[in-house]
């Protein structure tokens, strides 16, 4: 059983009376000890569905509209509010792109560590700060004797990161969510910090789910990769497949658009147009205005997913072959 | 290539930065702290570095947005960074600057025409409204846009057709030096593909100069004739562009390519 069972989730913004879809059919699993990631770009839904994971919709214009999320076997949107707390945090948690949001500026990031353990787990002051001490050094916080004590302002970006996994971790979750971790980070410092949360892995056998715009960042990390596209994934595989066997033209054209580093080429593929915005209803495959390989259907029949091999969904009318 | 455009020679803006109790000296921060380099006529040259480390700085400093506290920028053998306000705003027309948000220092309550106006009667480019209207038109066409879109107002577009105006902003002007600061570093993936491919053919057709400064090395190696490599306010590399990326020699633009995420390869 998978520990993260996701079916048909459908999510929609309330306007008016109207529920804008947003999300639609999204189905996903997460094993133990695996890392899923979710890819696309502004709009696609990658962040509302993990929000919706979380049960961090509340109080937001999304809806949930259908499906089901089984965490280790129950259905989460079937649990009372307060049961539901227990389990986020506890069992499941999340970073965001930018720490610095989520830190609170006055408390000391000792302090806001201490917290987040005492939220979910009963043991002395004492004890928790040691546990404090303890996730700093596991998070590679140099002296963290010294910066227990600081505040988030007085350490950089890539440090911020870390204390923000650190808090996390704070009661050995199963799942955690990473929402773009390091968008706002160096290169250099990017790469530290997805080491980091490699290695935290292996120790812990945790899954994953690392949300992102970077085709390459997913590539490094994830065993498996759903692409999203306007609310929809179009294209699902192991990382391995996905990119020696891309099928969805959305797919090819994200990469299509990645400048290389190795090689000079003269004009990037890019894909034409943009994305339709909620209020524009596109009829058919969400995809088919930018589309190179659109025909008839495409702009009539929204294409259902389909298995091109073992593992490998792909939602398209006309899946580009293994040549490309 | 010909006789280089602009020259930039020892270029160094320091920044005193607050005292910290009453008695305490001010501190300085050399945030550009010697930097010579120059740009012929029609090349791109990237500046390339991770935040802080002076790039946007060097930009800054030469569309005297900063102050220098030293060196020299020749422009046709004239010194571009010791010239008074009022001397230097006629350059501003040759000099111009694409941000990576263009419309965060415009009025939103402009409409695009007037906003593509502006800098057209400002250096003396229109007569009149008809023909801002013509040459905005042409421009827009130019940059992908419907020229149609000139009555409408920014909230309209999306990010990578703000940027497309914006570059609009900057081209209507036929600059000679175009100092381009992280222009698609805000925009989507498939977005920041079409606008890297609009600025490099832009460049190429217009045969104007280019300092393009970014982070993305992606970027950096689709746009660029030659790369300068910045950190802690210094160049600690230049060279042409398959050089810096083939065989890099400094040990930081070698960790600062080892360190991007590439497809196919797997970590951990």
């Amino acid at each position: 059983m998978a520990l993260l069972d996701i079916r048909n989730l459908e999510l929609g913004i309330a306007r008016g009376s109207e529920l804008l879809p947003v999300v639609q059919g999204v189905s996903l699993a997460v094993e133990e000890d695996e890392t899923l990631g979710i890819v696309g770009e502004s709009g696609c839904g990658k962040s509302l569905t993990a929000l919706a994971i979380m049960g961090l919709l509340e109080g937001t214009a999304v809806r949930i509209a259908g499906g089901t999320i089984h965490f280790q076997g129950r259905d989460l949107l079937a649990l009372s509010p307060e049961e539901r707390r227990r389990v986020m945090g506890a069992e499941m948690a999340m970073i965001f792109q930018e720490p610095m949001t989520s830190l609170n500026p006055v408390y000391r990031v000792g302090d806001q560590i201490r917290e987040a353990i005492l939220q979910h787990r009963s043991m002395s002051g004492r004890q928790a700060h040691q546990r404090a001490l303890d996730l700093l050094e596991l998070v590679r916080i140099p002296d963290p004797m010294r910066r227990i004590d600081s505040f988030p302002h007085q350490m950089s970006g890539g440090q911020r990161q870390r204390v923000m996994i650190a808090m996390a971790l704070a009661c050995d979750p199963k799942l955690l969510i990473a929402d773009e971790p390091t968008t706002a980070l160096d290169v250099t410092v990017q790469r530290d910090v997805l080491e980091l949360i490699r290695s935290l892995q292996a120790r812990t056998r945790m899954s994953v789910i690392l949300i992102s715009h970077d085709l390459g960042v997913v590539s490094e990390t994830c065993d498996n990769v759903a692409v999203m596209y306007r609310g929809r994934i179009v294209e699902q595989a192991p990382t391995s497949t996905l990119f020696s066997n891309m099928s969805h033209p959305y797919t090819l054209g994200l990469l299509g658009s990645i400048p290389a580093l190795d090689h000079d080429v003269e004009w990037l593929d890019a894909i034409p147009g943009r994305v339709p915005t909620l209020d524009e209803a596109v009829p058919g495959c969400a995809f088919h205005p930018r589309c190179f390989a659109a025909q008839g259907a495409c702009r009539t029949v929204d294409p259902g997913a389909a298995a091109v091999s073992p593992a490998h969904f792909v939602r398209c009318h006309f899946p580009q072959g293994s040549s490309s | 290539m010909t006789r280089p455009l602009l020259e930039v020679r020892e270029l160094k803006t320091h920044f005193s930065i607050g005292r910290r109790g009453f008695m305490r000296r001010k501190s300085v921060l050399r945030a550009v702290d010697g930097v010579s380099f120059s740009i012929h006529e029609g090349e791109v040259l990237s500046l390339v570095g991770e935040s802080g480390c002076g790039k946007s700085t060097v930009g800054r400093t030469l569309t005297h947005l900063e102050t220098a506290t030293a060196g020299t920028a020749m422009l046709d053998g004239r010194d571009i960074l010791n010239l008074s306000p009022a001397a230097f705003r006629p350059l501003r027309r040759d000099i111009q600057m694409i941000f990576q948000d263009p419309f965060a220092s415009l009025n939103p309550r402009l409409s695009i025409e007037q906003m593509l106006a502006e800098p057209l009667f400002i250096h003396g480019l229109a007569r009149d409204r008809s023909e801002a209207r013509e040459r905005i038109a042409a421009t827009l066409e130019l940059v992908g846009m419907d020229a149609n879109s000139m009555s409408r107002y920014p909230h309209e577009f999306s990010g990578g057709q703000r940027q497309r105006i914006g570059i609009a902003r900057v081209m209507i002007l036929t600059p000679r030096l175009v100092i381009a600061d992280e222009p698609v570093s805000a925009l989507d993936v498939s977005i920041q593909a079409q606008v890297l491919n609009l600025i490099k053919r832009l460049q190429r057709e217009s045969g104007m100069s280019m300092l393009f400064i970014s982070h993305d090395l992606g970027a950096v190696r689709h746009i660029s004739d030659r790369v300068a490599v910045m950190y802690g306010g210094r160049l600690v590399e230049t060279g042409m562009k398959r050089q810096i990326f083939e065989t890099p020699r400094h040990a930081y633009t070698q960790r600062l390519l080892a360190s991007i995420p590439r497809l196919g390869k797997r970590i951990g």
